[in-house]
């Protein structure tokens, strides 16, 4: 399974892509925020993205806009893995298809529940 | 009054001096009719000024109040946002000692026991022990397995445990960006205010309080009101009322 890791703080990207390895996903990829990871996305057959909310240049909830758009990556299941809380933001998320939401800082066995849970939708 | 102007009703004063000598009472008229037009302009003039400064002053007020906001309300929570930044450094950096501390003597014991092993091992294929020590050292290795795949184990959780506690950088960092455009913004607002009172009307409204991405809930502080997520257990229960 071939995923994207997206946020602006390498430490965090760090962090869950190590966790991934931990839970044996160890094809991941990253990318510093939504701009660099759109190309990425549109040309390189990943099976799931992992991204934050609040980065530079493109945020991560437009680049769920911009995924749910492309009729190719339409399909691609999202993981948001964020500080931001408010009730009207995860709303806000869920209405524009994201499939699973985090908040910041997280546990390891949360992250995994999350994912666990995206692929049991999926296959399900 | 301008020099320009002086010269004008000077002009004018001499026309009605020669008019009134003249006894032309007509031409006498019109000029002071016009004098009277240049005192209003003067006057319109005037008021403009006035009304100007009166902008300026209300201005300076609506400067003043969004001052007041950020030293009322925003230095506050930024005091209190810098406060849990040290509390959370602090955390990381404690659960990531103590993990060590934990780990250590486990990674040490590991070791005296398999460089036991292997001396005891090295004896062995130099056919040097006795059968009965061979079955004791046989047991010894079971032993030996079992305890290392339980110590891993552990080692493996307190290395996880470590990783996720250095996401304090993540978080304490996005709350210091916050309160660095606070500074930003406070700066911003006193530098207008001082060319305010220097005379040097230049105010722009660049102090912005609007946050679009809150960013990292800080207790006692963002959580006041009751529309954000404190734990992952909010979030999941609000996506299940959403059908999720």
């Amino acid at each position: 399974m071939k995923i994207l890791v997206v946020d602006d703080f390498s430490t965090m990207r760090r962090i869950v892509k190590n966790l991934l390895r931990d839970l044996g996903f160890t094809n991941t990829f990253e990318a510093d925020d939504g701009k660099t990871a759109l190309p990425m996305l549109q040309s390189g057959d990943f099976d799931f993205l992992v991204t934050d909310w609040n980065m530079p240049g493109m945020t991560g909830i437009d680049l769920l806009k911009a995924v749910r758009a492309d009729p190719k990556l339409a399909k691609l299941p999202v993981l948001m893995v964020t500080a931001e809380a408010k009730r009207e933001q995860i709303i806000l998320a869920a209405q524009t298809g994201v499939n699973g939401y985090v908040i910041k800082p997280f546990t390891a066995i949360t992250l995994k529940e999350k994912i666990d849970k995206v692929f049991e939708r999926i296959d399900g | 009054m301008t020099e320009q102007n002086q010269q004008a009703q000077l002009l004018l004063a001499k026309k009605l001096v020669q008019a009134l000598e003249s006894n032309d009472e007509v031409a006498a008229d019109n000029i002071l009719n016009e004098m009277a037009g240049m005192r209003e302009s003067t006057l319109f003039q005037e008021v403009g000024r006035l009304t100007r400064q009166l902008h300026d002053s209300m201005n300076s007020f609506s400067l003043d109040a969004k001052m007041s906001a950020l030293t009322a309300n925003d230095i506050p929570d930024a005091k209190e946002r810098l406060h849990y930044v040290i509390t959370m450094t602090e955390q990381a950096a404690n659960s990531t000692l103590g993990v060590v501390e934990d780990l250590l003597p486990v990674s040490n014991v590991l070791n005296e026991q398999a460089s036991e092993l292997s001396d005891k091992w090295d004896r062995f294929l130099a056919k040097d022990m006795p059968f009965e020590e061979f079955k004791m050292m046989s047991s010894d290795i079971t032993a030996y397995f079992s305890q290392t795949k339980n110590d891993l184990s552990s080692v493996q959780t307190g290395l996880t445990d470590i990783l996720l506690a250095q996401s304090f950088q993540d978080i304490t960092g996005q709350i210091i960006k916050k309160v660095i455009t606070l500074v930003e913004d406070l700066e911003q607002g006193m530098v207008s205010l001082v060319s305010l009172s220097g005379g040097q009307v230049h105010s722009e409204n660049t102090v912005t309080t609007d946050d679009v991405l809150p960013g990292p809930v800080v207790p006692g502080v963002d959580d006041k009101s009751n529309d954000v997520a404190t734990k992952q257990d909010d979030v999941d229960d609000l996506l299940s009322s959403l059908g999720f």
